[in-house]
């Protein structure tokens, strides 16, 4: 059958880099594991980002070229409301619901008049990004903010080996892992889910049985972009909110989509993971070739697996 | 009844379920249904016609899935231009050729789904009493079911929506001819315990005959002529005429 193929060819493929861990783990075993840290803390963000951006493309196939644009909104309305108030939550849930509330206004006013034409779609986003790059940069400068969690989240924990690793860090992957979770749950479980599961299957078909289709769209661009706008503020607490990080996170959600593969959690969870790994291991070790790693991934998966390493269709 | 609802004042036992005028559908500049009329009062109206004729353009129109020109009555209220899930809604319950059950979605998963919009005499229990099959299998997926569970699902997501009008488009197709039969018991005793009206597009001549009232044919996107199912099953010759090399002979 088809599964020991695959096995066979994961073997392969896992082997060396097997062989290459585990040197570098001989090496210098701290270095790694810091490198294996900030790799997977960094993927964690990477899957908040990606997930809001595979999963409104997977239900109505929306090219949202603006996804990096929520991102970077939610980031900044956070900031304000944080900074404003006193109050970090506060930040995140103000991030999150201003990113979903665009995202809504965007699925209304534009997407909904171009369906199925992805061009379009496209390069009406990308316009779109540009004049809310200039508003944002507008309203609140080319400064570099920094959100500041609440005070338990500051400091450092101790780990085995590295002995000391940012608590905020550790927090992030927690969050990860509850909005896959989450995710899950949300698909799996619920009437929403099941209306979004059978939308990708067959929409016209959803539709013909008493769902609106357009309400359905409506609450998955909310979620979607409000996912993004929470990694945003996350994000934005954990490194930095500038302009550009706009297509920073626009680039890496597409590569993490593009090498997961759409239409599932566990796609872009694994997506995440390797570029997020990558990324961190080339700094540590190969610093001026680090970019490179990133796109020997892409362009490895779109040779050998198109549709993403768990890609249905 | 009270006043304050209209459908009752309007005594919908004088209005067709089903009125369709003129209708038009158009793919770019292609005609696939052109200038079709049919009627349907009461009942199992089936539409027979060779492939590529257009009959499931004209259910899709009906449905609300493609654009189209012209008028579709329900009951007399004008369905024509509303949106796929306003005209569901409104009592029509669609099953399309090729089943498209949800692949991701489980069996009950299906039901659960449908049974929201309209609740009315049916429910997912009453969907498992009518196909047990469904019951075993109401754990796996949409497509790990054999064609005729594919089908018995197809029929109980649209059942769920309480329809007033159904409509099926081919539901004998790729069906061993065991469940065929067991489908046209089925549809018989549906159509004469609801008050449903039925829609049916069949290519099997055998099958329409059997469970149809009435027998529309289609032609070339045009409903050419409506006669009694009883006539259609005497006539041998306007059967081999009207399926061709289709012909599936109605015996006697
Ligand atoms: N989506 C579409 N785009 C363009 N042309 C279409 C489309 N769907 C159907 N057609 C064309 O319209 C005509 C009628 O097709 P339709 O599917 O309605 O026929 P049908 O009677 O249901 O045929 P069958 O018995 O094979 O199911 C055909 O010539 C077909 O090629
Ligand atoms: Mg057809």
């Amino acid at each position: 059958m088809k599964w020991p193929r695959h096995r066979d060819r994961a073997i392969l493929a896992a082997t060396p880099l097997v062989v290459v861990a585990a040197w570098a783990c001989h090496h210098d075993t701290r270095l790694f594991v810091a490198a294996t840290l900030n790799g997977v803390t960094l993927a964690a963000l990477y899957f908040l980002v990606a997930s809001g951006f595979a999963l409104i493309f997977g239900l109505m196939r929306n090219v949202n070229l603006a996804h990096g644009s929520l991102y970077l909104l939610g980031a900044y309305v956070g900031y304000t409301v944080g900074d404003q108030t006193g109050s970090w939550y506060l930040g995140v849930v103000a991030g999150a619901l201003g990113a979903a509330v665009l995202g809504v206004v965007l699925q209304v006013s534009v997407f909904r008049f171009m369906p199925g034409q992805e061009l379009r779609q496209a390069l009406v986003t990308v316009a779109i990004s540009v004049v809310l790059a200039d508003l944002m940069m507008w309203v609140w400068g080319a400064d570099i903010y920094q959100l500041d969690p609440p005070e338990w989240m500051y400091g450092s924990s101790v780990l085995p080996i590295v002995q000391h690793y940012p608590t905020y860090r550790l927090i992030l992957l927690v969050l990860a892992v509850a909005v896959g979770g989450g995710l899950w749950l949300l698909l799996n479980r619920t009437r929403i889910g099941m209306m979004i599961r059978a939308g990708v299957d067959d929409r016209m078909m959803l539709a013909a049985t008493g769902v609106n289709m357009q309400f359905v769209f409506a609450v998955t661009f909310a979620i979607g972009a409000g996912l993004a706008g929470f990694a945003g503020v996350i994000g934005g607490s954990a490194l930095s909110i500038s302009p550009g990080e706009d297509t920073r996170y626009l680039l890496a959600s597409l590569i993490v989509v593009v090498v997961g593969g759409l239409g599932s959690v566990a796609g872009t969870a694994v997506g995440a993971l390797l570029i997020g790994l990558s990324e961190q291991y080339g700094l540590a070790y190969a610093p001026t070739y680090g970019v490179l790693f990133t796109f020997l991934i892409m362009v490895a998966t779109l040779f050998y697996r198109p549709q993403g390493i768990f890609g249905g269709r | 009844m009270r006043a304050s609802k209209p459908a009752a004042a309007r005594e919908p036992a004088t209005q067709a379920a089903l009125a369709i005028d003129r209708l038009d559908v158009r793919y770019g500049r292609a005609r696939a249904v052109q200038q079709a009329s049919l009627l349907l009062e009461r009942g199992t109206l089936a539409i027979v016609g060779r492939n590529g004729m257009g009959k499931t353009s004209l259910c899709n129109a009906v449905t609300g899935m493609v654009p189209s020109s012209g008028s579709i009555r329900l009951f007399g209220e004008e369905i024509r231009g509303l949106p796929p899930h306003r005209i569901a809604r409104r009592g029509v319950a669609y099953v399309p050729q090729g089943r498209r059950v949800w692949r991701s979605l489980t069996v009950d998963e299906h039901l659960r789904l449908a049974h929201r919009f309209r609740r009315g005499e049916w429910t997912p229990d009453g969907i498992y009493e009518l196909f047990p099959r469904l019951k075993q299998r109401r754990h796996n997926g949409g497509t790990q079911l054999s064609g005729g569970e594919q089908q018995m699902l197809a029929i109980g997501r649209a059942l769920l929506l309480d329809p007033s009008l159904l409509l099926m488009d081919e539901p004998t197709e790729g069906l061993a001819p065991i469940i065929v039969e067991q489908l046209a018991a089925t549809l018989r005793s549906l159509a004469a315990r609801t008050e449903m009206a039925i829609l049916l597009v069949e290519q099997n001549l055998r099958f329409a005959v059997d469970v149809a009232d009435s027998v529309a044919v289609m032609v070339n996107g045009c409903v050419v002529r409506t006669m009694p199912a009883a006539a259609l099953a005497a006539d041998r010759a306007l059967q081999q005429q009207l399926m061709g090399v289709h012909a599936q002979g109605v015996g006697s």
